[in-house]
């Protein structure tokens, strides 16, 4: 280190006499290149947002002037390749009503443990119990989807044939796994959340006799609720984007129902199954498929940014 | 007697204080001795880990009157007030020696609920910490927690509270403001009510009004002596001319250990250890 | 005004608090049995032959995952020397260079919502984008157009790991820098990045995470489902990894769809009873998890090693 140091002394007075020597611009070009690459790097992500934007754009605004939006938005048969009733039914309210079902169910499975999770790990559990239970929990969270949806298929669908009559696949693997799936997301996020509150609070409340779970409950969680409701929301936008579980195990049928025991598809499960293959350019489907993509994507956008709305609150208050 | 204590020059020490001081700590300090004391530690110490934050303190504490625990920064004095209504159990690693005996009972004795304990002992922040709540929520929130009440009750009880803690003429026209929205002086007074309104018998208060303005601490101190007509008072003050003021009685810490316990104006006026005079003139702190 | 029962206060809290740890058993408890069963239904699996053989979709005595694994280290290597240049320099920029502006606010905002969108729109970008608006440069659904798929997917993830490592570099070390004479960039070049090295190491290991376990946008993309050659450039077409087991998965779910249909399947009767293709499938888990754990080893092991010698 004090190596480094001592050369990056040498060097430094090497150059600045060389500067002497140099015109100054020079410097000042190269420092400045410097910083309009980097800018660019920056600026790359926008440039992704908006080509993903546009690329998703191209094919739905054709897929529009084909197929109205009412009929997209209002109609409860999806049949991209098949003619129902004479012919192609383009409306999305099954995979829509498949979405929100799965990703509705499985974040009310997983909210709640999630939170719970978060409370014991920062209100009661040792700090042995912590040092295991968290790296734990953040291999869950890297498990591959593709290894949850075997899963699901595995052992989660056995399972509920056996107890509630569901079938092989159902829209409930899905939910029970992607419910468990979520619990890292969530955990994490909501201790951050808690331990964003400064502790006098909590003490003030202690301080007044309260059990360390009144305290918790009536004074911590209140003053981090936003902090909280933006992880919830994070939660429930995976959910809503997750593709692999759902293809491999809630099934294909693609029918506007509230069964959770029976076959269900989601947006994203279906741009999976329907892209796999070859799909022209220009064809209804293929407009089809990103018509729902660019749905997909405006609805994940709309639950960041509330949910980062949310977090900014949440950090004036307490940073 | 605050008179006295600016005429007092100091002197210049021939050696760094601290060391000099170090070694004026009296093996028996002198201590002036209470009988029927609401609370008293019997050679009371706390350890963070190893270090000791307050080693064997012993002192008694009369009923209805108001004591300051005095001395520099570090010296333990919060250490030893939190000690009183337990708040140390909430710190990770923090072990306690010794009886602290409240109204008779051993705190850290075998049946005493912290809890329960803490509803008797009420606790004043260094820095006023009301929740982000109303101002009404804040006041009602320790009665909801340990009492069923209805709502007519709880009106009562908050107004009841906030007069005694004299802020019901600023805000009872807006209790239901959020209580961030106060002043420094007033949140701390709102904080006092919220201690208040559950009824203890004892109030801590851990430099009360060391974040506050002159003419905002004059109002706590003022409101000091009323309480103490239904309570007893533990102040810890670095402010000697605070202590001088409102105590009845002065404890002098210094590194964890107690140095003197006597009435404020006889600890203050005839010191009976060279450490207390030290501290007194201002030659170390 | 009653005295609430301290009895019920302190059972209460008890309650809840055995809830909450059912909650992190339940979720532990889940996560043990995914790997136990995935790792009992590979066992007969777990040969040579799975990692050698090429797959196939007739026996799943002869199946194996050669080319998946071909392909993924190929993409996920395109992947990292795409996007950790990219996502360093931009995660540099917002943290060293970037005023506190309102552009700078909305090139934060932007990357952190890049962060959450789900992995299949990348695949429709990656389809509409490189595979055709640009298929003369990708050669189609090839190595790169997965790789620039990915890169786009794995970006924001580099940026904001970037700028926590460049943020946890203490002040003095770069103002030490800049008080010597050196400039902005000299600095960060010379102290600064090496400083962070641990946390940009945590960053390439993310990445490259992400793109060895997404599987959505390669299938959507259209990558192969079974392949019986090594893919040679990256214009060639290709199968990875996670998009083979998902073919293996596959192959007995049309047995099952049509023994559903027909009412004829058991329920309850163990997906193990379709002749091995789970298997199969799960031998091929079995490298990916064992690739991605060695991973994160080895750089947890790197990262300790780099922060220790600092010391």
């Amino acid at each position: 280190m004090s190596g480094d140091t001592e050369g990056l002394q040498a060097r430094t007075r090497l150059k600045g006499a060389l500067a002497s020597l140099e015109p100054r611009y020079v410097w000042e070009v190269g420092e400045k290149a410097v910083r309009a690459v980097l800018f660019l790097a920056a600026a790359f992500a926008i440039v992704m947002a908006i080509a993903i934007g546009l690329s998703l754009l191209g094919p739905t605004v054709s897929f529009f002037g084909k197929v109205s939006p009412l009929e997209f938005f209002g109609g409860t048969i999806w049949s991209p390749d098949i003619p129902v009733g004479g012919s192609v039914q383009f409306g999305v309210l099954p995979l829509m009503v498949g979405t929100l079902l799965v990703a509705g169910a499985s974040s009310a499975i997983g909210l709640p443990l999630g939170f719970g999770a978060a409370i014991y790990l920062r209100e009661y559990a040792p700090g042995r119990v912590r040092e295991i239970v968290k790296p734990v929990l953040e291999i869950l969270a890297g498990i591959p989807t593709v290894v949850l949806g075997f899963f699901a298929l595995l052992v989660v669908s056995p399972f509920l044939q056996s107890w509630f009559g569901a079938s092989f696949f159902s829209g409930a693997n899905a939910i029970v796994v992607i419910g468990i799936m979520i619990v890292p997301i969530v955990s994490s996020l909501s201790e951050d959340a808690l331990t964003a509150v400064p502790t006098d609070l909590r003490d003030g409340a202690l301080a007044l006799g309260a059990t360390r779970f009144e305290a918790t409950t009536r004074v911590v969680v209140p003053a981090g609720l936003s902090g909280i409701g933006a992880s919830f929301l994070l939660a429930f936008s995976r959910a809503v984007g997750e593709t692999m579980v759902v293809l491999i195990a809630a099934g294909q049928h693609i029918r506007l129902h509230f069964n959770i025991f029976d076959q269900m598809t989601t947006m994203s499960g279906f741009i999976a199954k329907r892209a796999t293959g070859d799909v022209p350019s220009g064809t209804p489907v293929y407009d089809a498929l990103f018509a729902v993509g660019f749905t997909l994507f405006v609805m994940t956008l709309l639950l960041n940014l509330t949910s980062n709305r949310l977090r900014s609150h949440f950090r004036e208050e307490y940073e | 007697m605050a008179r006295r204590l600016f005429f007092l020059k100091a002197e210049k020490p021939a050696q760094p204080p601290e060391t000099v001081s170090a070694e004026l700590i009296p093996p028996t300090p002198s201590v002036v001795s209470i009988s029927d004391a609401a609370i008293e530690s019997r050679n009371l110490s706390v350890f963070y880990g190893a270090k000791a934050a307050i080693r064997a303190v012993s002192l008694q504490m009369s009923r209805r009157q108001t004591t300051a625990i005095i001395g520099p920064s570090g010296c333990g004095k919060s250490t030893y007030l939190r000690a009183i209504n337990r708040m140390n159990d909430t710190i990770k690693g923090c072990r306690t020696e010794g009886e602290l005996l409240v109204d008779g009972e051993d705190v850290y004795g075998p049946n005493v609920d912290p809890v329960l304990l803490r509803r008797k002992v009420g606790l004043i922040f260094q820095k006023p910490n009301p929740f982000p709540k109303s101002i009404y929520e804040n006041v009602a929130f320790g009665v909801r927690i340990h009492y069923r009440v209805t709502d007519e009750e709880l009106d009562g009880v908050v107004e009841s509270a906030l007069r005694q803690a004299d802020l019901w003429d600023e805000v009872s026209d807006r209790l239901g403001d959020g209580a961030l929205s106060l002043s420094g002086g007033q949140q701390q007074r709102l904080c006092i009510a919220r201690a208040l309104a559950i009824e203890p018998d004892f109030l801590l208060m851990d430099e009360p009004c060391s974040a506050l303005d002159p003419i905002a601490t004059a109002r706590i101190e003022d409101l000091m002596f009323e309480l103490k007509k239904d309570m007893t008072i533990i102040i810890v003050t670095h402010n000697m001319q605070q202590a001088a003021r409102v105590a009845d009685y002065t404890a002098f810490l210094y590194l964890g250990r107690l140095v003197e316990y006597n009435r404020t104006r006889d600890l203050f006026e005839r010191p009976h250890e060279e450490l207390t005079e030290n501290y007194i003139t201002g030659r170390f702190g | 005004m009653k005295l609430r029962s301290l009895r019920l206060r302190k059972a209460i809290e008890v309650t809840f608090v055995a809830v909450f740890l059912i909650s992190i058993v339940v979720a532990l408890g889940t996560l043990a049995m995914l790997l136990g069963s995935v790792v009992s239904t590979a066992l007969p699996y777990l040969r040579t032959e799975v990692v050698v053989n090429y797959a196939s979709a007739v026996n799943p005595l002869q199946a194996g995952y050669a080319a998946a694994i071909v392909g993924t280290l190929w993409v996920v290597g395109l992947t990292l020397l795409f996007s950790i240049p990219l996502g360093v320099a931009a995660g540099v920029y917002l943290e060293e260079y970037a005023p506190r502006s309102r552009l700078t606010r909305f090139l934060e905002a932007g990357v952190a919502n890049l962060a959450g969108v789900p992995s299949v729109v990348f695949g429709l970008l990656g389809l509409a984008l490189f595979v055709r608006i640009l298929r003369d440069i990708t050669g189609g659904p090839t190595v790169l157009a997965g790789a620039l798929t990915m890169t786009i997917l794995v970006f924001p993830y580099v940026v904001i790991t970037t700028q926590e490592a460049v943020r946890a570099v203490p002040a003095s070390l770069r103002e030490g820098a800049l008080a010597l004479g050196a400039t902005k960039w000299q600095a960060i070049r010379g102290q600064v990045l090496p400083a962070g090295a641990p946390g940009l190491l945590t960053a390439v290991i993310l990445a490259a995470s992400r793109a060895m376990g997404e599987t959505a946008p390669l299938i959507v993309i259209g990558a192969t489902f079974f392949q019986s050659y090594l893919p040679s450039d990256p214009r060639s077409f290709f199968v990875a990894l996670p998009v083979q087991i998902y073919g293996y998965v596959g192959l007995p779910r049309q047995d099952f769809l049509d023994l559903n249909r027909n009412g004829i399947l058991d329920p309850g009767e163990p997906l193990l009873a379709s002749g091995g293709w789970p298997g199969v499938a799960a031998a091929g888990i079995v490298i990916l998890l064992v690739i991605l754990f060695a991973f994160n080893i080895v750089a947890m092991v790197a990262r300790n090693r780099m922060q220790r010698r600092r010391l």
